[in-house]
């Protein structure tokens, strides 16, 4: 087993929160990991990515190579296209339907999903209302992860788990929030389509 | 459970854990979490380890000396263009060697991710003849922090460890060891080799020249340099540090190629001429310049049979990933999807509501009356102000450089120069340069844009703050011409007409626009508040 997912998004929209999530859960079913992630400049309002490797082998190269992602996971829908090259013919992609529009050229988005659509395994979730239906945008990001969860070889009880340990420190209020958001998340992706991944 | 770390976080717990007293750094990317993992460690506040930021990268390695000269571990960190600022002291303390164990970590950034230039300090390594140590993925990281102590202290040499961007950003479990114990005070039984009068001097160079063949030793036996033989005659591949993952990633189980690992230098020249001698073809794979690639060609005649970056097989530019290398290998690759035409650059930007932007947008007010080629900037989030909608900022080279190559302009006749520094940026390489410009009163203005913190790498503590007025003073700045501002909208017309006048005077201005970061917490400011009331 071996799965490959780049998480996409603008810096500071919580992408390395997802990360955190996946790595935790992954050595929790002792499993290899690597992840790299964007640090620096980019940071300030530019493109961030993260690449997130999963396997039960022990894996070399931090960065994915063009081609072998399994699913693109992304907070913004202009920020998924970004990674296409990366894709695999039948991975998948999945991402928050609300733009970040802090360009002055910024597409149509309508243009952005017609790309998206075109591809046969994707996912457009408006994560961003749902989780200010929860009560709070900022957790757009689990909404997200439990609408890809089924597609992620980790079980569910141990990215919850991860997701206890992660907001620990912030108290109890903050964990139920972001649980409630992945199963939100999961609930959507269960009405759409049947979302299975070859393992 | 292993623990979850990025490669930086790996390399910190590794120095801990194997008896670390000092941690000297100035922030940079990619290297700052290195240090900030270690002040925010239990077991290194426990352990009494220093971790205080220093002001430069020189006074960093300079304290690391200090530290290492009584006998303690201590390493110094730092991007890899701080090594250029550190480079008095990391080529003399070659000579005169160190005491207690001394590493110095430098972060390569291929690629220019968040730099100027992408330097490979492996050769500053070799300049000043020292080993050098480089990881190839997060447990040799931190597994390579004992090893590298004992090596500096056997050899009684700093150890040069360097990293890559990849690698210090790249998380993965990490198996911890048993930790050992800080070394307890232990003064050098002769101090003067830490004299470097030439006498000294001619002694302990030819003493460093002598080591070099058990360096060379060392690299041979050492078990971070693995040579796995394949198929003879066929490919034989050299690769360093995180190279290698990109090689292992393309090639899996096939097993038909041979594979010399380096992680360890000076090379191990006997391993590489058993690789040279058993295949038909050598492919090196470095990340960063063609340091080995060079030296083989310097080792064997046959230049046809080197094949890497010079021959044009791997690029010369940008950092390595597994599709360039698997492209040098001869391996296939399927054509691949497109970006959409559809997606446009997302570049980095000044945060919303920084201060920063206030302040360009004070200058670009003059910009019609001085000229659009005046302003000379720095190092720092405010670098952002050359690009649009801004355009503010001409200039941008090294720490300090806004206030010196503003000097050398007016030197030559440019009316109206000024120079645009951060704080930190200030203490870090600026104050000299202001002496230069006060020592002749050059008719320049200097702006410091105070946000009380070093931004670009995390909001870290900036050793400027609460100082900055009574450095300039101090250094000899004319207090009619020491001026603040608040760089915020509802003083923009003050603002302008404040920076009018002082264009106009013929000699140093010194203007401090204060304004916090906007990423410093509310925690962070009550610090910053206190420090500066503690001063006065």
């Amino acid at each position: 087993m071996k799965t490959n997912i780049i998480l996409s998004g603008v810096g500071g929209q919580g992408i390395l929160t997802i990360a955190a999530v996946l790595d935790t859960a992954a050595l929790n079913q002792d499993l290899f990991i690597k992840q790299s992630e964007v640090h620096g400049m980019s940071q300030r309002g530019g493109a961030v990515q993260s690449h997130v490797r999963i396997s039960d082998k022990e894996i070399h190269s931090d960065l994915i190579p063009e081609g072998k992602v399994d699913l693109i996971l992304s907070v913004e829908p202009m920020e998924l296209l970004r990674y296409l090259p990366y894709l695999k013919k039948d991975g998948w992609l999945v991402t928050d339907s609300e733009p970040f529009i802090n360009t002055a050229n910024y597409p149509e988005e309508t243009h952005l999903f017609d790309q998206i659509k075109k591809h046969p395994n994707h996912l457009i979730v408006n994560a961003t209302k749902i989780a200010k239906k929860i009560g709070n945008s900022k957790v757009a990001n689990m909404v997200l992860l439990g609408a890809a969860s089924s597609i992620i070889p980790l079980s569910e009880n141990s990215m919850l788990e991860a997701i206890k340990k992660l907001f620990q420190h912030k108290g109890e209020r903050i964990i139920r929030l972001n649980i409630e958001a992945f199963s939100e998340g999961k609930k959507v992706a269960e009405g759409i389509t049947n979302l299975v991944a070859d393992q | 459970m292993k623990s979850l770390l990025l490669g930086n976080e790996a390399l910190a717990q590794g120095s801990i854990d194997a008896g670390l007293s000092g941690v000297y750094a100035y922030p940079g990317t990619p290297s700052t979490e290195i240090t900030e993992y270690i002040q925010k460690s239990k077991l290194a506040r426990e352990l009494k380890i220093h971790t205080t930021w220093s002001v430069n990268e020189k006074t960093a390695m300079e304290a690391a000396l200090g530290m290492s000269y009584v006998g303690k571990r201590a390493m110094v960190v730092m991007k890899h263009v701080g090594l250029n600022v550190a480079s008095d002291v990391f080529m003399n303390m070659a000579v005169s060697g160190v005491n207690g164990g001394l590493v110095v970590v430098v972060a390569d950034d291929p690629s220019m991710h968040s730099s100027q230039n992408e330097q490979d300090s492996r050769f500053y390594g070799k300049f000043a003849m020292i080993p050098i140590l480089e990881p190839s993925n997060q447990q040799e990281a931190y597994d390579m922090m004992f090893y590298a102590f004992d090596l500096s202290e056997e050899l009684k040499l700093p150890v040069l460890l360097r990293l890559v961007t990849r690698l210090s950003h790249s998380r993965a479990g990490i198996e911890i060891r048993e930790r050992r114990n800080p070394n307890e005070i232990n003064l050098p039984l002769d101090t003067s080799r830490f004299a470097l009068l030439p006498m000294n001097a001619r002694k302990q160079y030819d003493l460093l020249v002598n080591k070099q063949d058990s360096l060379i030793e060392h690299s041979q036996n050492s078990n971070l340099n693995r040579l796995k033989k394949g198929k003879k005659g066929g490919v034989g591949i050299i690769t360093c540090g995180i190279a290698y993952n990109y090689v292992m990633e393309n090639l899996g189980e096939d097993e038909s190629h041979s594979i010399l690992k380096i992680s360890q230098y000076p090379l191990p020249k006997e391993k590489v001429k058993e690789l040279y001698d058993h295949c038909e073809k050598i492919l090196v794979v470095e990340d960063g310049y063609t340091i080995v690639e060079e030296l083989l060609h310097n080792y064997f005649d046959d230049n046809d049979k080197i094949k890497g970056k010079l021959s044009g097989d791997l690029p010369r530019t940008g950092e390595l990933n597994p599709n360039i290398v698997g492209k040098s290998l001869g391996l296939f690759q399927e054509k691949l999807a497109s970006i959409p035409s559809v997606v446009t650059p997302r570049p980095p930007q000044l945060c919303e509501g920084c201060g920063h932007i206030d302040l360009f947008n004070t200058i670009n007010e003059l910009i019609p009356e001085i000229g659009d080629k005046n302003v000379f900037g720095d190092i720092g989030c405010y670098a952002l102000g050359a690009l649009p909608p801004l355009g503010t900022i001409n200039t941008l080279i090294d720490m300090g450089a806004s206030i010196t190559m503003a000097k050398g302009a007016a030197d030559a006749g440019m009316e109206n120069a000024i120079a645009v520094i951060g704080d930190s940026t200030f203490t870090h390489s600026g104050m000299t340069g202001l002496l230069d410009a006060v020592y002749e009163s050059t008719p320049i203005t200097i702006i410091i844009s105070d946000n009380s913190a070093v931004a670009m790498t995390g909001a870290q503590e900036s050793t400027a703050v609460g100082r900055l007025h009574k450095i300039c003073l101090g250094i000899g700045v004319h207090p009619d011409h020491l001026k603040t501002i608040v760089p915020l909208k509802k003083n923009h017309e003050e603002n302008v007409e404040l920076l009018r006048n002082e264009l106009k005077y013929k000699g140093v201005s010194v203007i401090i626009s204060e304004r916090p970061c906007v990423r410093l917490s509310r925690d962070q400011k009550e610090v910053i508040k206190a420090k500066i009331a503690a001063l006065n």
